[in-house]
């Protein structure tokens, strides 16, 4: 009854239909921003909360990718050092060396023989003159294996000590450098706190955006009932607030881009110094385009989010009254 | 177009509004509801509306039992019901032209033939010079007009009105009345709610005078009351 009740049924096709309904939504859109601003000083602060918010995870986020990254740089420096066994020949770990040579996943291995090192020893430890006293070279060979620089997780780089410790003349392979491996374990823990942290501040955006539709709501009560009186739809009164959340969320999604390349831009000249100090040629990783990207997204929906758990819970105690 | 049969409707925590009512309106009928406050009118137009809902019988409008109806379904019912409020019930930010074009605009109507319909109704109740200005710079009598537009503005084939001249002095409530039998002449069905009964009876209509929650006089259409007063 109501649908062939509609005037326009019959005098404009389906297209037509279709694209009336766009231009509504449309014109929702531009309304709600509309409304943004007409409060402009309002509208700011919630942007702001919301884009504060969502910048905390993200700057956690670029914190731990640039940890991550820094570490790469320290693991193509790392070198593992490859015992062989007693007995395994100089000529053999020459051999072993330049099989090793040219392997995925291996920059270089150079070959340090026993008497290298007994020598090395001898000048380096102070215990000159009690080596004197051993008849044989208690020493193995060694290969000095330095994994190549695309190889940066933690993961590839202990795979590659598992093959070599399953080599038949290896003895012992040893990374002295385990806190490296440590580093990398903080840095997990950190990445999943800063997952959990961003849970809570999504939450936190819910919320904020929820109550400023909430107060919207109960400040245009007696329009919505009106427009209930006259035959609106809850659709169709939530809409145009559903809008002011996706607004809500997109200009804090916005902002949060930016308060991030801001503190990184600031960042970026002191952190480049002490990178100099240490020899290094670092810099400082900003938002990637995807990043930030995903960031104005994940502000959109929360908005929309936030604005339609409020309004469907609002408008539904809204019945009109005469 | 209206049958009650056996409606009763009592508030939580409150008495009978409405006890074990029955009654018929035909359709093109003009019809009054009159009645001491309290005597349960506005209770009957609610039932209409669906703002509220019967305690026990049936309330069928345009072949329709309301029962039926669901929640999600009240917005597309009430499109079809033009409703006149004592208070009007305009949105004050907006202007007259916009304020009659929300039920057309709720309906998803488009521009064109929108603002045809609109100022069609805005012409009807003699408010065309004034489409543009905002409620508050109209007069009372202005202000319930632009209402009446509104409510006609969808071309409903009933229209109720609660009060509609509660707020008006006798000229300006006589011209709302007038508004309303020219409705009625193009073939609206009316039912409207008013104390005002030295209006109802110059009327000479169908009057349907409630007591109590009950049914305490109906006169015939010649509007002369055949029971007790």
């Amino acid at each position: 009854m109501a649908r062939s009740k509609n005037p326009r049924a019959g005098k404009i096709g389906i297209q037509g239909r279709i694209l009336g309904y766009l231009l509504r939504h449309v014109q929702n859109l531009l309304g709600a921003l509309g409304g943004l601003c007409r409060q402009p000083l309002a509208s700011l602060m919630t942007v702001s909360v919301i884009g504060i918010a969502l910048s905390m995870p993200a700057g956690l986020h670029l914190m731990v990718e640039n940890g991550r990254a820094l570490s790469g740089g320290w693991e193509s420096t790392l070198e593992w050092s490859v015992y062989l066994k007693p007995g395994v020949s100089e000529r053999r770990a020459q051999t072993l060396a330049d099989e090793l040579q040219g392997q995925p996943g291996i920059e270089k291995v150079t070959v340090i023989t026993a008497d290298q090192a007994l020598e090395e020893f001898r000048t380096g430890s102070g215990f000159g003159e009690a080596l004197e006293l051993l008849t044989d070279n208690p020493l193995p060979n060694v290969l000095v294996v330095q994994p190549s620089a695309d190889s940066e997780s933690a993961g590839q780089t202990t795979r590659l000590a598992d093959e070599l410790k399953k080599l038949g003349d290896v003895d012992l392979v040893q990374l002295d450098t385990a806190w490296v491996q440590r580093f990398h374990a903080i840095l997990d823990t950190v990445r999943r706190a800063v997952t959990l942290a961003s849970a809570v501040l999504a939450l936190g955006v819910l919320l904020i955006v929820g109550n400023t539709i909430r107060l919207d709501i109960l400040n245009r009560r007696q329009e919505i009932e009106v427009a209930k009186l006259v035959g609106a739809s809850d659709a169709f009164i939530r809409r145009p607030f559903l809008y002011l959340g996706l607004w809500y969320g997109v200009g804090g999604g916005i902002l949060a881009v930016a308060l991030v390349q801001l503190v990184g831009l600031l960042l970026r000249e002191p952190v480049s110094r002490v990178a100099g100090l240490y020899g290094s040629d670092y810099r400082l990783l900003s938002l990637a385009a995807d990043e930030a990207g995903l960031l104005l997204f994940a502000g959109a929906f929360l908005g929309w989010l936030g604005s339609w758990i409020a309004a469907s819970r609002h408008l539904r105690d809204m019945d009109p009254e005469f | 177009m209206i049958t009650l049969e056996h409606v009763s409707k009592r508030y939580p925590g409150g008495s009978e509004a409405l006890s074990e009512l029955s009654l018929g309106i035909e359709k093109g009928e003009m019809v009054f509801l009159t009645g001491h406050s309290g005597a349960g009118k506005s209770t009957l137009l609610k039932l209409l509306a669906l703002i509220e809902r019967p305690t026990r019988g049936q309330v069928i409008v345009n072949g329709q039992n309301t029962a039926k109806v669901s929640r999600r379904r009240i917005p597309a019912y009430r499109r079809k019901i033009g409703m006149v409020f004592q208070d009007h019930k305009l949105l004050l930010d907006r202007t007259v032209f916009d304020n009659v074009a929300l039920p057309l605009v709720i309906a998803g109507m488009g521009r064109r033939e929108t603002a045809r319909r609109v100022r069609a109704a805005i012409d009807q109740v003699g408010l065309l010079s004034k489409e543009k200005l905002l409620p508050m710079a109209l007069s009372t009598g202005e202000q319930q007009r632009v209402g009446i537009a509104r409510a006609v503005v969808s071309k409903p084939e009933l229209l109720i009105a609660d009060e509609p001249t509660g707020n008006l002095d006798p000229e300006l409530s006589l011209e709302i009345m007038n508004l309303f039998d020219r409705f009625n002449e193009v073939g609206v069905t009316l039912l409207i709610a008013s104390h005002d009964i030295e209006l109802v009876r110059r009327m000479g209509r169908r009057r349907i005078v409630l007591h109590e929650g009950r049914l305490q006089a109906d006169s015939g259409a010649d509007g002369q009351l055949h029971g007790t007063v």
